[in-house]
């Protein structure tokens, strides 16, 4: 188990610096320096080869991507030449936001799709499944940004309900106590995670519900209330913790299209800005840490399986 | 309830007596009835052959105007002359409806096939070779999966502008991940089996043993990959396009239109926005159901072999 363990952090290392040479050669070769951004356009290119000589700039990029990785590992994560103002300022201006909207939104959509993924399994071939099945299957293939637009046609421009822009706050506690402006951002995010969430445990739960334990449990005359949530459940979500776990990426990219739409000052429109502004050292450091929750989120979904479920031990 | 109990009783007077060979029937073609007998999925191929002709075809029938701005006829509704209404800048919406379409379908399928190529390509090389080359392959593979695509995708394509072609090879160059991980699966179950030996001893190298023996029998899994592959271009193309860092005109993508017609929505233009999304769904949705299917009936060609 603890060798296990040891060998599964060792493969993300190695798996982590490829990624993190990889997308720094990649944007180093799309973006060689950003001298013109700073000393603007009509620099002549004298001046401009001596500030990449001043900035390093002009050295082999091995010694620029060692160089920046040691200042990461310092939690410096460069400097933003459009916003003059050190990268890891502005995230840590913002993260906070995209924590609380990508975090309430998966809580939530874990609350919703068990529930509904077991019943789903449990009625499964009647009304209630189909129109459930149908739901998610028409959500799942819908873009983030088209579900948004119907919840604030509906909600914010037709009804009046809510805000059809995010919370404009700069503290936290305010953000959290405004349903009115993060309830639909935060239920977009939600609907598109159990979307895709529910299907996973629906299949899951019909194949414990298969198993001889339940028909035990069911013959010694459990009320099925207790089967379910005694003895269904805790099987039925192993798949959980992997689905979690390998839903990173996609919640990063729903987080920042979702806080696009909405205009919601996190880490997701920050990193839109810096598209359109080409701000290199936002993309670069944002990238980089895509990359590396997608590597943890891996990594905790494969140790904590083992721990829940001892029929695994992988060699 | 499973399927073991739903199969008929057996009928002992047609049943082959033993050592006798019937004609029997080729697994594709069981998979082919399967297919065909699954009522969504006749659904979801006939909405793409729609979406096909509405896109390539329908131009050829129907000529709006997507080209020139025409300021007298802006943000206007459907009616006489414009079916679905005009757009801000006085385009016809379904001209734009058509135009959208052929870039999504041209990425989506142009981008699969990229994938599709580059991954089973790789994952037969690394599941045939095995031992440290696999390993090496494996985790080159699991190091493009912990990339962000849709970052990476954009910010790609922001510096060096989106065409169908570059959206298509990006797009292609980073999904082929899950097909070479699916085909070196199969490959890895398949080369221990005899008629690859079999293929060994008469003397066949490696290139042929994959182009000839090992691929064919995975392509299975390439198949069904190949939809859902479709699925995520599309709706990958659409998410650039409604970002604004999509296809440059005087090509339009429906992520395009949607954010153009964004900001009217508080104006009450529906036409703008409602019908392009309804486009967006019903094609990725078509793409899913015929996915979903030939996974199905694939189960039943590899049941019966």
């Amino acid at each position: 188990m603890i060798g296990y363990i040891v060998r599964r952090i060792g493969t993300s290392i190695v798996v982590l610096v490829g990624v993190s040479v990889f997308i720094f050669a990649l944007l180093h070769a799309i973006y060689p320096s950003p001298a013109i951004d700073v000393l603007g356009a009509r620099a002549n290119t004298a001046l401009i080869v001596a500030w990449n000589k001043q900035n390093g700039f002009d050295d082999p990029w091995l010694v620029q991507y060692l160089r920046y990785m040691g200042h990461l590992l310092g939690g410096n994560l460069g400097y933003s030449y459009k916003l003059n103002q050190s990268v890891t300022a502005l995230f840590g201006e913002v993260w906070a936001r995209s924590a609380w909207l990508s975090g309430a939104s998966l809580v939530l959509s874990l609350v919703i799709a068990i529930p509904l993924g077991v019943y789903q399994a449990v009625r499964r071939n009647t009304f209630g499944d189909y129109v459930v099945t149908g739901l998610a299957f028409g959500v799942y293939a819908m873009p983030v940004f088209f579900l948004g637009l119907i919840l604030i046609q509906v909600f914010a421009l037709s009804l009046h309900w809510f805000s059809f822009e995010g919370s404009q706050s700069t503290s936290l506690l305010s953000i959290i106590a405004d349903p009115r402006a993060m309830t639909l951002p935060i239920v977009t995010l939600t609907l598109l995670t159990v979307a895709s969430f529910s299907r996973y445990i629906r299949s899951s739960a019909m194949d414990v519900l298969a198993q001889d334990y339940i028909k035990v449990v069911r013959a010694k005359g459990l009320p099925e209330r207790l089967v379910l949530v005694r003895h269904l459940l805790r099987n039925a979500c192993l798949p959980i913790v992997t689905l979690v776990g390998l839903s990173i990426p996609a919640l990063l990219a729903g987080n920042l299209i979702t806080e696009t739409l909405f205009n919601y000052k996190g880490l997701g429109l920050l990193f839109y800005t810096a598209l359109q502004n080409v701000d290199y050292n936002v993309l670069l450091a944002y990238t980089l840490i895509g990359a590396l929750l997608t590597v943890i989120g891996n990594l905790v979904a494969d140790i904590a399986l083992t721990v829940a479920d001892p029929r695994i031990r992988l060699a | 309830m499973t399927a073991a109990s739903s199969l008929p009783p057996l009928d002992v007077a047609r049943a082959p007596e033993g050592g006798e060979i019937g004609a029997v029937q080729s697994g594709w073609r069981l998979a082919l009835r399967e297919f065909t007998t699954n009522r969504l999925a006749v659904t979801g191929a006939g909405i793409l052959l729609f979406f096909l002709l509405f896109s390539f075809v329908g131009p050829v029938l129907y000529h709006g105007n997507y080209l020139t701005s025409e300021l007298v006829s802006t943000n206007l509704g459907p009616g006489a002359g414009h079916p679905l209404g005009t757009s801000n800048q006085g385009y016809d919406e379904l001209a734009l409806l058509m135009k959208g379409g052929q870039a999504a379908l041209e990425v989506g399928f142009f981008s699969a096939a990229i994938a599709i190529g580059i991954g089973a390509l790789y994952g037969a090389i690394s599941g045939l070779v095995g031992g440290i080359v696999d390993a090496l392959l494996m985790r080159v593979v699991d190091v493009f999966l912990s990339i962000p695509f849709l970052f990476i995708v954009l910010i790609v394509a922001v510096r060096f502008g989106a065409s169908v072609l570059s959206l298509s090879l990006l797009i292609g160059g980073f999904s082929w991940l899950v097909p070479a991980r699916l085909v070196r699966g199969e490959v890895l179950a398949l080369r221990v089996r005899d008629f690859v030996a079999a293929a060994r001893v008469a003397g066949a190298g490696q290139t042929r043993l994959i182009a000839r023996h090992l691929l064919p029998n995975a392509i299975g899994v390439v198949i069904v990959n190949v939809t859902f592959q479709v699925a995520d271009a599309i709706l990958a193309i659409a998410a650039l396009g409604f970002l604004g860092f999509g296809l440059q005109w005087p090509n339009q993508d429906w992520g395009d239109l949607l954010s153009n017609g964004v900001s009217y929505l508080q104006d009450g233009y529906w036409w703008q926005v409602y019908p392009v999304g309804a486009c967006i769904v019903l094609v990725v949705m078509a793409c899913n159901l015929v996915g979903d299917a030939a996974r199905d009936s694939l189960d039943v060609r590899l049941r019966r072999r």
